[in-house]
């Protein structure tokens, strides 16, 4: 599929459908998406790495989730302040949240856009899905059972 | 101006309706650039939910606070009454710890207090059209597009460390509850290991909010045991050496009133206190606790709680000191006027007549498709 960067695929594709990947809450509440593969990304990327994605964005979320010396550390401090320290300073989490967001935008624009796909960081759905997007190219006619516009003229 | 407004009523139906398939499909028919709003809205002005906002988004609080201004009057007041009459005799009969002790005391509790009303207790934010679609489409519903019926209730279930647990669909935010979230119909949103809806505190209290909470009412216990025994000390002081109580009481009849609302809100404050660091211990939360959800069942200990580490150690640590989750709604962001994933913005030109008619077409091409 012919989408070179991410810039091209917004503007001159149109919106197919979307996939949401959801949580896996197998191991009790911490953040961890399912690893299924979804069908309708059958003809449009490889498994592999799709599976690789989530789990690498498991194991993220896993560690900002961790609980040993770093987040007692930063937890008894907290209490100590009694949590001033909040307000000043950016936790852990939020440290791994910016990797995560970079993390995406990096697979977005090797790996997905080039297959018409876009990934949107869980946390813009409050972390409840992995929302990935299928493009169609305009020119094309649609080779998915799905409602893309086919009547536009120019793409640009 | 501060206050946050409703969110359009497109995004929640007073009655339930099956999602409309032509929001998946295409964007409504979009107005022309003239009509687009003039500046960019944050989201916690178009949130959905019962919470009002101040400081541009900053601070979060319920919709009904009513109780809040009176708690921080009661704080306030019989703290100021400590520090005013009890303080000075006190630091001239016994030592000068005492205002260093109260002092620490009085700061931990507003600022935990402040910290309780105002911090997000961990709301979930609604589901987008597309993703409610998603769902629905996922569940089984043979009646196919009708509305004004209410489909049955929905439950999934998952298997957490050995235990089956029913997730419920939660219908007014378009969601499967993820396990220990609940619906509060004060606020109402979902809230994140829901604990409880505090009025004293004017807020939910949730996962993000709910190590504050425990601070507020720890610290609020040894506060007002703190000044019932200072009080108490002071007026046994003043009534030794001859003089009798009721001098003492007219000498300083600050104390007296201390006295009374210490001794009726340090049992309750001191026995919430109490259950909650049962709670805290055991990894369980106040819905639960009420709701039998993991007791009662067989007589057995705490075996029915999955989320348990089962050590006490454990727990504390993971409910007090765990990672503080991050606020999922974003109060602050701008609402997005062409979001940048949906088919593209009005620079494509299209007459609104055909743009239409093909719509209508692909909308039944997909909803068969989902039918089908």
């Amino acid at each position: 599929m012919p989408f070179h960067n991410l810039q091209e695929l917004r503007h001159s594709a149109s919106l197919a459908t979307k996939v949401f990947i959801q949580r896996d809450y197998s191991d009790g509440t911490i953040c961890k998406f399912l690893t299924k593969f979804p069908a309708e990304l059958d003809s449009r990327i490889e498994r592999s790495l799709f599976e690789e994605t989530v789990k690498t964005l498991n194991c993220y979320y896993a560690e900002a989730e961790k609980i040993g010396s770093q987040s007692y550390l930063e937890g008894c401090l907290a209490c100590a302040t009694a949590y001033i320290i909040f307000l000043c300073m950016e936790t852990r989490y939020e440290k791994i949240l910016k990797k995560i967001s970079m993390y995406i935008q990096e697979q977005n624009e090797k790996i997905y856009a080039p297959r018409g796909l876009l990934l949107t960081d869980p946390i813009e759905r409050g972390m409840r899905v992995i929302e990935i997007s299928i493009f169609e190219d305009s020119g094309s006619t649609s080779s998915s059972s799905t409602g893309s516009s086919p009547s536009s003229a120019t793409a640009q | 101006m501060l206050d946050g407004r409703r969110a359009p009523r497109r995004m929640k139906n007073r009655e339930y309706q099956q999602i409309d398939p032509q929001a998946l499909a295409t964007p409504p028919p979009r107005p022309p650039p003239e009509h687009m709003p003039k500046r960019a809205r944050r989201k916690w002005e178009v949130f959905p939910g019962k919470n009002r906002f101040c400081c541009d988004g900053r601070i979060i609080v319920a919709r009904q606070s009513g109780v809040l201004p009176l708690t921080l009057a009661l704080i306030v007041l019989t703290s100021g009454l400590f520090f005013i009459f009890d303080c000075p005799f006190l630091v001239e009969h016994l030592t000068g710890c005492i205002p260093a002790i109260g002092g620490v005391l009085f700061v931990f509790v507003i600022i935990s207090l402040l910290q309780t009303s105002f911090t997000d207790p961990g709301i979930l934010p609604r589901a987008t059209p597309e993703e409610a679609a998603d769902i629905e489409k996922q569940i089984d519903n043979p009646t196919g597009l009708s509305s004004s019926y209410r489909p049955p209730p929905r439950t999934k279930e998952v298997v957490i460390n050995q235990q089956v647990v029913k997730l419920k669909y939660c219908f007014t935010c378009k969601i499967f509850r993820p396990p220990r979230t609940s619906h509060c119909s004060l606020c109402d949103n979902c809230v994140e290991r829901f604990d409880h809806h505090c009025p004293w505190v004017g807020n939910c209290v949730g996962k993000r909010n709910y190590r504050f909470f425990y601070t507020f009412i720890v610290s609020l216990s040894f506060l007002t045991a703190f000044i019932f025994g200072c009080a108490t000390t002071h007026l046994a002081l003043r009534s030794q050496g001859g003089n009798g109580l009721v001098v003492a009481l007219q000498a300083s009849p600050a104390s007296a009133l201390e006295l009374v609302v210490c001794f009726f809100s340090v049992w309750s404050i001191v026995g919430l206190s109490g259950f909650h660091t049962y709670l805290v211990a055991a990894n369980l939360t106040t819905n639960e606790d009420i709701k039998g959800s993991w007791s009662g069942k067989s007589g057995n200990e705490d075996v029915g709680n999955p989320y348990s580490y089962n050590s006490i150690i454990k727990n504390c640590c993971s409910v007090l000191c765990g990672p503080m989750p991050p606020s999922l709604i974003d109060r602050r962001g701008f609402v997005p006027s062409d979001d940048s994933v949906q088919t593209r913005p009005v620079e494509i030109e299209l007459p609104a007549a055909k743009n239409d008619i093909n719509m209508e077409k692909d909308c039944l091409d997909f909803a068969l498709s989902c039918a089908g």
